[in-house]
């Protein structure tokens, strides 16, 4: 394998980021700039903006468990495509071995579903 | 069907300097046209759906109102909120921007075509693992989104930038377990070898018997099609799953506190998003830039030089058809409702799905002994999904009870608050109960 | 030096020098951009080395979602805007631990190839990955799954256990 194929990715990204960065930097050039205390605040719909909670505040412990759970899942899946690809070559033993695999997975995510991991109230 | 036009793998990485330049400026000028034109179309649309004529003013038909709309961008104020963090508020839109033009680098929009006398595929560049950067150009977008929100410094942005990472990371679970059985079918992951794949119907040995499948992959893996098509609304965050932009609730969502040319490039990274997972839906399901069967058989050249990138723009405009039917059709779901459904629904059935195309594609080369442990295996997972079925729990009645809240919470308004009755009605309830009695000023 | 090898030592430098960063800014949020900066420049390295594969799983898994728990993490607990004073502080042993972890990997590394060339093996691409994980290697793979059921059996244990 070369990396030529990966050179014109590289220039496509160059051109986005030379756009992008271009935009964000001449933003505050077009614009006009006028002053104005309120408009600095953090938008809370027009009402005097409750100050921010200590830490940026605390969130539901939900998302952490989103968050791992997605984990395990990524890893599930990456281990999936190369078994998808070459799955004519592995046949009938590599099908066994993805059905104990997803299976103990599914282990897992069936405890997470029972102990409410999954639900958002 | 004509295969020798098809590119190869090892067509690709052969480019001269100047095609590969022609080729980004290309793909570039293509996706900021098609972001102005599916902006056009989607308010067209949604206003032939609600009897409105739609933008019509600015240019024939209203063509141009978003470059006018992205021109008058430019020229407003841009807007840096005192609590913010510079460098990251700063970032934030660029890494959405570059990862939205990136994801789109593979993606097959012709066979092999001559550009100034070169011959060249139609397509930037093809990887054996394609797909893969486009999953990864995904999965690094939700940065520009989570750290966007963050650095604002500001209540709803926040909320609305962690949601959405939330949703897209669940959402990307399901988008990428949909694929499997493509690749498994194809038995590549290079975007170019998925179409060529799709180019003729495959033969298959069902039940002793031998059929020819229809070529596309979304009649033969209709439930990888569908989970697909759902899930990649759910990661472009579109309508009826636009949960982190939920107007009523976070005002703009993660993009608030953001103006200008700024907020410009979060929308362009949007709508990018959205043609990138149409190309690649139609990439991976839909046969890619190949012409629709009735159109080859009376024409057979319709798949050479450069009409496949009609066939391609034609088949990711219907399907961003399908984006804006269903965010004119369809109410926003509830969070929970959202999560509930990614995780509990799609998952699952995605999981089933993979097993049951793996074990029927074994079944086909096996002998009858494993043939029939196999099919047995699927009647034994079928009367276990049956028998273990969640039942559904009796959801008690919402209490208008004041929620307990940890220490810290953002604070919410009591459930049963009565609006006090305005002075105009007090007004009239006081004339109507002693009419003699002159009114009351100032109330 | 060949292509590689210059872009091999710079992807390396950024990898070390985004490293560096991640354990010397007090801003507790940029911290994680910058490691995501250093794994990016690890996936680079793979890339260049031909493990194109494990390249992508690289960018995938650690990028974008291991990072994205870190920063689901760092935010359930705090994630002020602007520096933590408190979080700098003791870099003298720290200094002395990593620089002496990474000297000893190094010296091992050293030790056990000397200068001694190694030919790159053939191309990771996803069809021999598959048929070397799934062939040579199923014990591992059948254990990792018990990994990951530990893993969110861990998770829920710790995130219930928040809760009461």
């Amino acid at each position: 394998m070369s990396l030529s194929p990966y050179v014109p990715i590289v220039g496509l990204f160059a051109l986005a980021a030379a756009f992008a960065l271009f935009s964000v930097a001449a933003a505050p050039l077009t614009g006009p700039r006028r002053y104005n205390r309120a408009k600095l605040d953090a938008y809370e719909c027009g009402i005097e903006p409750t100050p921010q909670a200590a830490g940026g505040g605390k969130f539901p412990v939900k998302f952490y468990l989103t968050a791992m759970l997605f984990i395990v899942f990524d890893i599930e899946i990456i281990f999936l495509y190369p078994w998808a690809v070459s799955f004519n070559a592995l046949g009938l033993f590599g099908f066994v071995e993805m059905v104990l695999f997803i299976g103990t997975v599914f282990v897992a995510y069936a405890y997470v579903w029972r102990r409410g991991g999954l639900d958002w109230d | 069907m004509n295969l020798a036009e098809s590119p190869k793998l090892e067509d690709f990485g052969h480019d001269v300097w100047w095609i590969i330049l022609i080729k980004v400026v290309g793909i570039f000028a293509f996706l900021v046209v098609m972001t102005l034109f599916t902006i056009w179309y989607e308010r067209k649309v949604v206003g032939r759906m609600q009897h409105r004529p739609g933008p019509n003013r600015v240019g024939p038909i209203g063509l141009l109102q978003s470059l006018a709309d992205g021109l008058k961008l430019a020229f407003k104020e841009d807007i840096m909120p005192k609590l913010a963090d510079k460098a990251v508020f700063f970032i934030a839109p660029v890494i959405s921007t570059v990862c939205a033009f990136t994801a789109f680098s593979i993606m097959p929009l012709g066979g092999m075509v001559s550009i100034f006398g070169e011959r060249t595929p139609l397509q930037l560049t093809d990887l054996p693992v394609a797909v893969l950067l486009v999953l990864a150009c995904g999965g690094l977008g939700i940065y520009g989104i989570v750290l966007g929100g963050w650095a604002s410094g500001s209540t709803y942005p926040l909320l609305g930038g962690l949601r959405s990472a939330a949703q897209m990371i669940s959402y990307e679970v399901a988008m990428g377990l949909s694929i499997v059985a493509v690749f498994m079918t194809a038995g590549s992951m290079s975007t170019s070898e998925i179409v060529a794949a799709q180019a003729n119907g495959s033969q298959q040995e069902i039940f002793g018997s031998t059929v020819t499948l229809p070529g596309w992959y979304f009649l033969m893996l209709l439930p990888s099609f569908l989970i697909y098509f759902i899930s990649a609304v759910g990661e472009t965050n579109r309508a009826p799953f636009d949960l982190p932009e939920a107007e009523s609730e976070l005002v703009g969502g993660f993009h608030t506190e953001y103006s200008s040319l700024k907020f410009a490039l979060f929308f362009l990274a949007e709508y990018i998003n959205m043609v990138t997972v149409s190309a690649l839906c139609t990439t991976l399901f839909l046969g890619g830039w190949r012409a629709p069967a009735p159109i080859t058989t009376w024409w057979a050249g319709a798949n050479e030089g450069w009409w496949p990138l009609l066939w391609f723009t034609v088949k990711v405009l219907i399907l961003l058809f399908v984006f804006v039917w269903l965010r004119g059709t369809l109410p926003r779901l509830r969070y929970d409702q959202f999560m509930r459904f990614g995780w509990k629904v799609l998952v699952p059935i995605n999981l089933v799905w993979i097993l049951l195309v793996a074990g029927v594609r074994v079944a086909a080369n096996a002998d009858n002994t494993v043939r029939y442990a196999i099919y047995g295996g699927f009647a034994v997972l079928l009367v276990g999904i049956i028998m273990f079925w969640p039942a559904k729990k009796q959801v008690e009645p919402a209490s208008i009870a004041p929620e307990k809240l940890p220490e810290g919470s953002f604070p919410i308004p009591p459930m049963d608050l009565v609006v006090p009755p305005s002075p105009r009605t007090k007004r009239i309830e006081h004339a109507a109960a002693a009419p003699s009695a002159t009114p009351e000023q100032g109330e | 030096m060949t292509v590689t090898d210059i872009l091999l030592l710079a992807l390396g430098a950024v990898a070390a020098g985004s490293a560096l960063r991640v354990v010397t800014t007090t801003h507790i949020v940029r911290a994680g951009l910058w490691l995501v900066v250093a794994l990016g420049a690890m996936a680079a390295c793979y890339l260049v080395l031909t493990a194109e594969l494990v390249a992508w799983v690289q960018v995938l898994i650690y990028v974008g979602a291991v990072v994205v728990l870190l920063l689901f993490a760092t935010m359930l607990t705090r994630a002020p805007i602007g520096p933590s004073p408190e979080l700098d502080r003791a870099r003298f042993p720290a200094a002395l631990i990593g620089l002496g972890s990474g000297g000893g990997l190094a010296a091992l590394f050293i030790f056990g190839y000397r200068w001694g060339k190694a030919e790159l093996a053939a191309p990771g691409t996803a069809g021999v990955l598959g048929k070397e994980i799934f062939s040579g290697w199923v014990l591992p793979f059948e254990v990792l799954s018990i990994l990951l059921l530990a893993a969110l059996v861990g998770a829920i244990v710790v995130s219930r256990g928040e809760r009461s």
